[in-house]
């Protein structure tokens, strides 16, 4: 590779990122809306989390006496941990340079970093709520991430990689083929996926209710800047795992060369699946209330098991040929 | 079956336990019948009265001259029954109700804190209404305590309320409130849990204190009705419609026939009006926003129906002694009766998705069981009760005017849990359309306020009415000038509340503010 596109290669990388934390908002206000309508209501427009986030970079930031270090340097780390984690996700072109550290276990790394800073937030500043949110959400994480890393090696098994861009590369090679395996990995990830964002039926993102809460829970204390690093960050989660589910499953579409068409037609065939995938939450979300908190575990272990079989199917059907 | 068929063989019993009544009144506070006792046998009367199978209503004292007046309130067969005694304002001790009656712990506590009342063999001597707004030896509602208060500057705030503790390895107490994240009333909640699952719930309330029964004090009847207008805002007509009955009833005076009607229509459509909120409430507390938005545009349509044919949203301010201050003309009834029929069809469709809907049967079904045996014991009345097998509706069992010339069908589930008290909900607006259809179809003419004479001596009354958390109790007394003496109004929340503390145990914490709306006790209307 050459060093002009290999700088060109940085810099669409840089700006892939920049897209991707612009646009996170953009995604969690759309799913708002649409839920909005799907309740007969007008909704705020989907542009509101950008308005919200705006307003709460312009506030004050209060700190709780009780609180530690910890609860300061939270927000920049569960921001700049996500942030990382959503750089490693092929989003417009698969052949970045950033591709070579790409890798989905660094990814869950990065999450599981985010996660246990924002669980230590929670209980840093001693109320009650926090140390309820926090310990929810290591109980639902720690079922969660074995069925997102069982789910992942099955991709790895037939990509012969855990590198992400490298396994969309090779679904796109390999056609549009209906795998049995990636059907299961597919089905355990979205489980997944409704679990980590805090998504209707695991956790509530619109209620008021401070005993049910998970991730609410923990950011509970939070405000100004630090709220909103907070807010933007579950943003991000929520886009990065849609954008997992589409590009890794789906990738058609996603530009192989940095050409400005192909960028082009990236983008849109991106927003067309993510709107997709936005109306499927939307209406799942509308017709299902929560679960009760300890039917959470039951939810995972099926996403889990769903990966399994993801796996053995793989083993059993795929890996001859 | 005729009215206290059963009240003699109860008089046998008191006798049998020496239990001496002093005097008997079928009059002065009829419907119900007055009994006086001693202060003596104020506990051994209670132990009579809850082995016959009493359910205890309501306990309210007055500071008279040398001593003071205590009142309790028991029904049986639908029958109202007054006990009534006289301790020493110097030395004002009585027997406690509350080890044969539980339901009657609060109210006992109330009048502790507010006429220093000691109940000797109280299980529980905590304060309950009082908290540091006025002195450890002041109590509000003594004579010699004025009505505007001292002058004290801010209330401190109350850190101090001596909860009980539970302890063993992992137990963790949670405090909630007073202030909540939504809108909603100020009161504490102190949960006991070992990881999710609450071992004990305790509420502390108290915090929307507003003195009413002081400043009811040398009201007209006209401010006493709109005083309790105010007691709980969304049981406006309810209480308004108890104190009018109270104050009619004390004095004699007979509201005309259409004005008993109307007020009927208006405390149904409180009930329709709340009933459409707390369903869609209890889904969004389990993350089921769709049927929060239909119910609440169903109930914003009501409102404003109500709005624009009575002058006020929540009715409040429509009931006056004597009648009603609003006519209903012809062609509002017609109107009336197609927002009916509108209505039932919308819920019809809505119905059928709730009853239809596995993972909300999964949050509802067998969650915040009350048993039939608690219920009864606290003397659950409304939702709450009648979900647990308790039929108290006295619509039905003690009709008042005008329900004596309608059929009130109760209804009655046996489970007990938060889906229960949401079908009894789902029930009552469809069983308060019909009777809103009857109601404007017998309607009949005239006027709709008589004129409120008062007979220029001392007199009491008692109004019951069945507001929709259920069964309302007023006592109003007016001195010879007819301004008033006493005022005890008595919200059904006394006894949801503590309902909600049994519900609430075992169940896990995320499935309190569920359990809590399925109740949705008045912070107001107890806290007085």
């Amino acid at each position: 590779m050459s060093t002009l596109s290999n700088f060109s290669g940085w810099l669409l990388a840089l700006f892939q990122l920049a897209l991707f934390a612009m646009a996170a908002p953009l995604l969690a206000g759309w799913i708002k809306w649409l839920k909005a309508r799907l309740q007969n209501r007008r909704g705020s427009s989907p542009l509101q989390p950008y308005r919200d986030l705006h307003k709460l970079f312009g506030k004050e930031v209060l700190v709780a006496e009780t609180a530690s270090a910890v609860f300061r340097a939270a927000p920049y780390i569960v921001f700049g941990a996500t942030l990382l984690a959503a750089a490693s996700l092929p989003l417009l072109t698969v052949k970045l340079p950033t591709a070579a550290i790409a890798d989905m276990i660094v990814m869950v790394g990065f999450l599981a970093l985010a996660r246990f800073f924002l669980a230590l937030a929670g209980m840093d500043t001693g109320s009650a709520f926090g140390g309820m949110g926090a310990s929810r959400e290591m109980l639902v994480s720690a079922l969660a991430e074995p069925a997102m890393l069982m789910a992942i090696f099955t991709l790895a098994m037939s990509a012969h990689s855990t590198n992400l861009s490298s396994i969309s590369s090779w679904v796109l090679n390999e056609g549009a083929i209906l795998r049995p395996s990636f059907m299961f990995a597919l089905l355990g990830l979205a489980l997944v996926a409704v679990a980590e964002t805090g998504r209707i039926p695991v956790d509530n993102p619109d209620t008021h209710l401070e005993l049910t809460m998970i991730h609410e829970a923990m950011i509970l204390e939070y405000s100004g800047r630090h709220l909103a690093l907070m807010e933007w960050a579950a943003q991000l989660k929520l886009l990065l795992y849609g954008v997992l589910v589409v590009n890794v499953f789906f990738p058609w579409g996603i530009a192989e060369s940095f050409a400005p068409g192909a960028l082009a037609l990236g983008l849109a065939a991106l927003t067309a699946k993510l709107l997709l995938l936005s109306m499927i939450l939307a209406v799942s979300e509308t017709v299902l209330a929560k679960m009760r908190l300890f039917r959470a575990p039951q939810f995972l272990n099926l996403a889990f098991l769903l990966a399994v079989l993801g796996l053995l199917s793989f083993v059993i059907l795929e890996s001859g040929t | 079956m005729s009215r206290f068929d059963w009240l003699s063989e109860l008089l046998a019993r008191f006798e049998d336990e020496h239990i001496l009544v002093r005097r008997g009144w079928a009059r002065r506070l009829a419907p119900a019948h007055l009994l006086q006792i001693d202060a003596e046998d104020w506990g051994k009367a209670a132990a009579e009265a809850a082995t016959f199978g009493c359910r205890w209503a309501g306990l309210w004292g007055e500071h008279l001259e040398e001593e003071i007046q205590v009142n309790a309130c028991l029904v049986f067969k639908g029958d109202y029954l007054v006990l009534r005694t006289e301790v020493p304002a110097g030395e004002p001790l009585l027997p406690s109700h509350t080890p044969h009656f539980p339901g009657a712990d609060r109210l006992e506590r109330h009048a502790q804190d507010l006429l220093g009342l000691a109940f000797g063999d109280h299980p529980d001597e905590r304060r309950w209404t009082r908290h540091l707004a006025w002195q450890e030896d002041e109590y509000p509602l003594r004579r010699d305590f004025p009505v505007q208060g001292h002058a004290g500057g801010e209330t401190p705030p109350d850190g101090e309320y001596p909860f009980r503790a539970v302890l063993g390895s992992g137990v963790y107490e949670i405090p909630v409130g007073p202030v909540h994240a939504g809108i909603i009333e100020p009161g504490h909640f102190r949960f006991s849990a070992v990881g999710e699952r609450v071992i004990r719930l305790e509420q502390h309330l108290g915090y929307v204190h507003k003195g009413i029964e002081k400043i009811a004090v040398g009201r007209d009847a006209e401010g006493v009705v709109r005083l309790a207008g105010r007691i709980s805002g969304d049981s406006t007509v309810a209480h308004a419609w108890a104190a009018c009955q109270a104050l009619e009833r004390a004095c004699g005076v007979q509201p005309p026939e259409r004005a008993d009607f109307l007020r009927a229509l208006f405390c149904e459509r409180e009930r329709v009006a709340n009933h459409l909120g707390d369903i869609g409430a209890i889904c969004n507390d389990v993350g089921f926003a769709f049927a929060l938005q239909q119910f609440h545009r169903l109930r914003e349509i009501w409102s404003r129906r109500s709005g624009e044919r009575f002058g006020h949203r929540m009715m409040m301010d429509r009931l006056v002694p004597g009648g009603v201050a609003v006519d209903l003309d012809r062609g509002a009834a017609e109107t009336l009766r197609t927002d009916h029929q509108a209505l039932r069809t919308e819920l019809e469709r809505l119905y059928d998705i709730l009853t239809d809907h596995p993972s909300l049967e999964d949050r509802l079904l067998g969650t915040g069981r009350l048993s039939a045996e608690t219920a009864r014991a606290l003397g659950c009345t409304g939702y709450v009760g009648k979900a647990s097998g308790q039929p108290c509706d006295i619509r039905h069992h003690s009709p008042y005017a005008p329900y004596q010339r309608l059929e009130v069908r109760p209804a009655v589930r046996e489970e007990g849990d938060v889906m229960a008290r949401m079908q009894v909900r789902m029930e009552e607006i469809l069983e308060s359309l019909r009777l809103m259809d009857e109601l404007l179809a017998l309607l009949p003419g005239g006027e709709v306020r008589a004129p409120f004479h008062h007979p220029g001596k001392a007199c009491e009354g008692l109004g019951m009415v069945d507001g929709w958390r259920g069964e309302i109790l007023t006592y109003v007394r007016l001195d010879a000038e007819g301004r008033l003496a006493h005022f005890f109004p008595r919200d059904p929340s006394w006894f949801t509340w503590p309902a909600l503390e049994r519900i609430q145990l075992g169940n896990i914490v995320p499935d309190f503010p569920v359990c809590n709306k399925s109740v949705n006790g008045s912070y107001s209307g107890g806290d007085l």
